[in-house]
């Protein structure tokens, strides 16, 4: 009996014991489960080493579950550092490895099917056939790379507002270099271009209307890729957004004579960061002009140059002559939103008329002009009517005026009459 | 045509006994002395009122009382109906001209103490008629259903919410609903078209009987020698009718030279435009309260100043039986000078609302 | 003429004269007139057979255009003609199927929905009946 109880005893002893050394090395193994060493150590450090702790917060690897060790290697569970860093860690990258740094995992599609299959992964090899790429390969490694735009740890995807590479942060994120003219002192290129972009239309657009379709950089220049795009397929470009101009301009001669004379199409009219709302100025033969950068002042194109430019105006000036007539009206008090809303067409005819100028064709011009001048005529024909209605109205004031006044003047001298007749009637 | 005119008179005459209507009629006598300018107003004001009785009733054939429509037909009207500008301003400009009218009107009796005894009823009910077209105000910018009158119509409706205890469900009976929406076009086209024509028949009707059968108030302490009769057939209506031509003529200017605006249909998700005011005759009370402090003696200052309104209106309302002196034929001055502050109250409050940012 | 029947005379023809210069205004006012409502919101866009299958026809729908497209499937549909993104007019592509905004390469399907491009919501689409000879377009209420 005493035998028994003290096997059972023991069983009882061997059987807590294993369980508390369960416990523990569960909770051990929990505990590593969860450390995170990079960032123990490195929270506790200053300056650039302890950045990442804070950045890392709000990166989109770390939202996927990725972290530190993954692209850096060591292991995050071992608290001693020389553990830590085993063999498998890799440090900071050196700079002129990052591009292949990122790819390692960007590249590879089986891997990133795992977390978004919709991402692309041939951002390393375009990236090697942009500008930056070229450079780089040739040992420059002050280009831009991967971590220059997307940032280090706080990466966020491009969707989101705070992101280095959503459509409104884009010009500041390369103008960082490309606005630097000391930093890019030694490329001979223009760091003019953030300054003059700033007061084009789409930067209008895009900062102060928050029309998030309005190009910015990479829209023109490529993101992985960028290159400035060559001059011959400039138009190419502009005609993702402006298709009609760009249609109209590559079917025209002065495309070949652009290309041959290595002119950049559009931009030689229209500037290329420095895009401004075109004004009619630029037509014609005038100071403002830009047809006459090229054409001499007895040729055939300048002729046409200076038709197109008095038809438009004649097209113009009869617009404003039916707003004018319209204002006149609405002043007096007459309703005219019906003649009003007609004009906008004649307006949307005559900036169709002006897209057409990117043809050079006079008879096609004329064409929409006509269109719009039938519409015009409609509208001042209704503002004259209203300026009619306004007059007819004064003068039917004028006579029911005069008929009250006939019929005041009758009714004081009926009561002239009657008082007099029968003067100071008392109680 | 004398004659023929004198055969209709006999004809009806047998019929409606109109000869005791005739000789009533030719006795009727108003007194002529230096105030007897005011007795015109009345008049006016009942002209004024049969004109935009018959301006609404042309109105009321092309417009339509529905958020779909309103706006709309009012454009119709101004644009496509034939003179339909010339019928809408003046429905407009008159509705301004009388309410003026009527201030002048009633402020004109006040001082000339018109309201004592036996003419108390005529006061009252002179009283209700301010009410009825105040209300026929409120109710009728609401119809074009433009931004101005659909957001002064929540501002004056969300003061009338601000009243304790019953306030939400006044604000919600005049709306017909929690907020301005067709229902209160619908609802304020019923006050405008059929409840206040019909209070205003009966309630005038009373009024113009009382002041047919009592005849024109003399104000007190006039001497005998400073007062002439005349008599009301012919005399006096033909000098009523000269001050209604002028009146018309002035209404025709205004028409032809500011008609008045059809402005932007109104947007119920829109955000209120910033200085959005009522219309001019309510902005005494309005600036009032801006103006009034937040709380008083922790009661909120809004509620109090709608209370002091109520409890001024009925004083008003009571005044025949509060001016004793005025009963017993004698000066008033403490009244008189009640009726000045009131006055100068209403014209500087008016003029703050537009003078104020 | 005495000097009473005068005053008399001229009362009563300025009273007349005024009385017609009210009156005509007023009666002008109760006619009909061309336009008999005040809102457009139907309007024969077409007439039936007008529309060869797989083209559109830009009609005007109170003072702003609208597009109304004769479907490859025999279906007839109806759009406001206003592109969202900057009010340009939109057109039909026979070819796509879609239709284009040409300013800025906008794209929308048969549905109004905004396939590509820049615009921000989609078309406002219109109802579409059929009534006699007459196609008739009005606004979904």
């Amino acid at each position: 009996m005493i035998i028994r109880m003290r096997v059972q005893k023991i069983g009882k002893l061997i059987y807590s014991s294993s369980l508390i050394i369960l416990a523990i090395s569960h909770l051990n193994l929990s505990l590593n489960a969860q450390r995170n060493s990079c960032i123990e150590c490195h929270k506790e450090l200053e300056d650039k080493l302890l950045a990442p702790v804070e950045t890392f917060k709000m990166d989109i690897h770390q939202q996927f579950g990725i972290s530190c060790s993954d692209c850096h290697g060591g292991n995050p569970s071992e608290e001693d550092i020389d553990l830590a860093k085993d063999k498998t860690f890799k440090g900071t990258p050196k700079r002129s490895r990052i591009p292949e740094f990122c790819a390692s995992c960007h590249s590879d599609s089986s891997y990133m099917r795992r977390f978004n299959p919709n991402l692309r992964v041939d951002q390393l090899d375009i990236y090697w056939t942009s500008k930056h790429g070229q450079l780089l390969k040739k040992g420059d490694t002050r280009v831009a790379l991967c971590t220059d735009c997307h940032a280090a740890h706080g990466i966020q995807a491009a969707t989101h507002p705070k992101s280095w590479t959503f459509p409104w942060n884009i010009p500041e994120t390369c103008s960082r270099c490309h606005s630097d003219k000391d930093y890019m002192e030694d490329y001979k290129i223009s760091t003019t271009q953030w300054d003059e972009y700033k007061e084009s239309v789409h930067a209008r657009a895009l900062f102060e209307k928050k029309d998030l379709s309005a190009p910015v950089c990479n829209d023109c220049h490529g993101n992985h890729g960028a290159s400035p795009p060559e001059v011959t397929s400039i138009a190419f470009v502009c005609r993702q957004c402006h298709p009609s101009a760009g249609e109209l301009f590559s079917q025209s001669p002065h495309k070949k004579a652009f290309d041959e004379m290595e002119l950049s199409e559009c931009g030689a009219c229209h500037g290329n960061h420095k895009i401004l709302p075109p004004s009619d100025e630029m037509l014609g033969t005038g100071e403002k002009a830009v047809c006459i950068q090229c054409h001499e002042s007895d040729s055939k194109p300048y002729q046409v140059a200076s038709q197109i430019k008095d038809k438009l105006d004649a097209f113009i000036e009869k617009i404003n002559h039916a707003n004018y007539l319209l204002e006149q009206a609405d002043r007096q008090g007459v309703e005219i939103s019906g003649p009003k809303f007609k004009l906008v067409e004649a307006n949307t005819a005559l900036i169709l008329a002006r897209n057409l100028t990117h043809s050079f064709s006079l008879t096609e011009i004329e064409e929409k002009i006509e269109e719009g001048e039938k519409v015009v005529v409609e509208v001042i024909r209704a503002g004259e009517a209203a300026l009619r209605e306004a007059e007819f109205r004064k003068t039917g004031l004028i006579i029911a005026t005069c008929f009250i006044f006939l019929l005041s003047i009758a009714i004081f001298l009926k009561i002239k009459q009657i008082t007099k007749k029968a003067p100071n009637e008392s109680r | 045509m004398k004659k023929l005119l004198q055969n209709i008179y006999s004809y009806l005459d047998s019929r409606f006994m109109l000869s005791g209507l005739m000789e009533f009629a030719k006795k009727k006598k108003v007194p002529e002395h230096k105030h007897s300018f005011w007795y015109y107003f009345g008049g006016i004001c009942l002209f004024l009122f049969i004109l935009q009785v018959l301006t609404g009733i042309l109105l009321l054939l092309y417009y339509t009382p529905s958020v779909d429509a309103a706006h709309e037909s009012i454009k119709y009207i101004m644009s496509q109906v034939k003179f339909g500008w010339l019928i809408r301003s003046v429905h407009s400009w008159s509705a301004n001209i009388l309410i003026g009218a009527i201030f002048i009107h009633m402020f004109s009796a006040f001082f000339l103490k018109a309201y004592r005894p036996p003419r108390e009823l005529t006061w009252i009910t002179g009283f209700f008629l301010l009410l009825i077209f105040l209300a026929f105000g409120f109710s009728g910018y609401l119809l074009p259903w433009n931004e101005l009158s659909f957001f002064a119509t929540q501002v004056g409706t969300d003061i009338a919410g601000t009243i304790p205890l019953i306030g939400k469900h006044i604000k919600t009976f005049i709306l017909g609903g929690p907020e301005v929406s067709g229902a209160t076009i619908s609802r304020f086209f019923w006050l405008h078209i059929g409840i206040l024509p019909l209070l205003t028949v009966i309630i005038l009707g009373i009024h113009v009987l009382l002041v047919q059968v009592l005849g024109m108030s003399k104000p007190i302490g006039i001497p005998e020698s400073e007062v002439k009769e005349v008599p009301f057939f012919p005399n006096f209506i033909l000098k009523d009718s000269l001050g209604w031509m002028i009146i018309l003529a002035l209404i025709g200017v205004l028409c032809v030279f500011f008609p008045w605006e059809t402005g932007q249909k109104a947007d119920p998700f829109a955000a209120t435009p910033l200085g959005i005011k009522p219309e001019w005759y309510f902005t005494f009370m309005f600036t009032t309260l801006k103006i009034v402090p937040s709380h008083i003696f922790s009661v909120e200052g809004e509620v109090l100043a709608i209370f002091a309104f109520i409890i001024g209106g009925i004083l008003l309302m009571l005044v025949p039986f509060l001016d004793r002196n005025a009963a017993k034929e004698r000066r008033s001055p403490v009244f008189s000078l009640i009726g000045w502050i009131v006055v100068l109250y209403i014209l500087v409050m008016t003029a703050l609302t537009y003078l104020l940012p | 003429m005495n000097r009473r029947k005068f005053i008399d005379f001229f009362l009563g023809g300025s009273l007349v004269g005024t009385i017609i210069a009210f009156l005509y205004p007023t009666i002008r006012y109760i006619l009909p007139t061309k336009q008999t409502e005040p809102v457009v919101k139907k309007i024969t866009a077409a007439k039936v057979g007008e529309l060869a299958p797989n083209t559109s026809k830009i009609f005007k729908f109170g003072t702003s255009p609208g597009i109304l497209i004769f479907t490859p499937d025999g279906e007839l549909k109806a759009f406001s003609g206003i592109c969202t993104h900057l009010t340009c007019t939109v057109i039909y592509e026979s070819d796509t199927g879609t239709i284009l905004c040409p300013c800025h390469n906008g794209r929308f399907d048969l549905n109004g929905n905004v396939i590509s491009g820049p615009p921000p919501t989609p078309l406002e689409p219109y109802n579409v009946e059929i009534s006699g000879e007459d196609i008739i377009v009005s606004k979904k209420s």
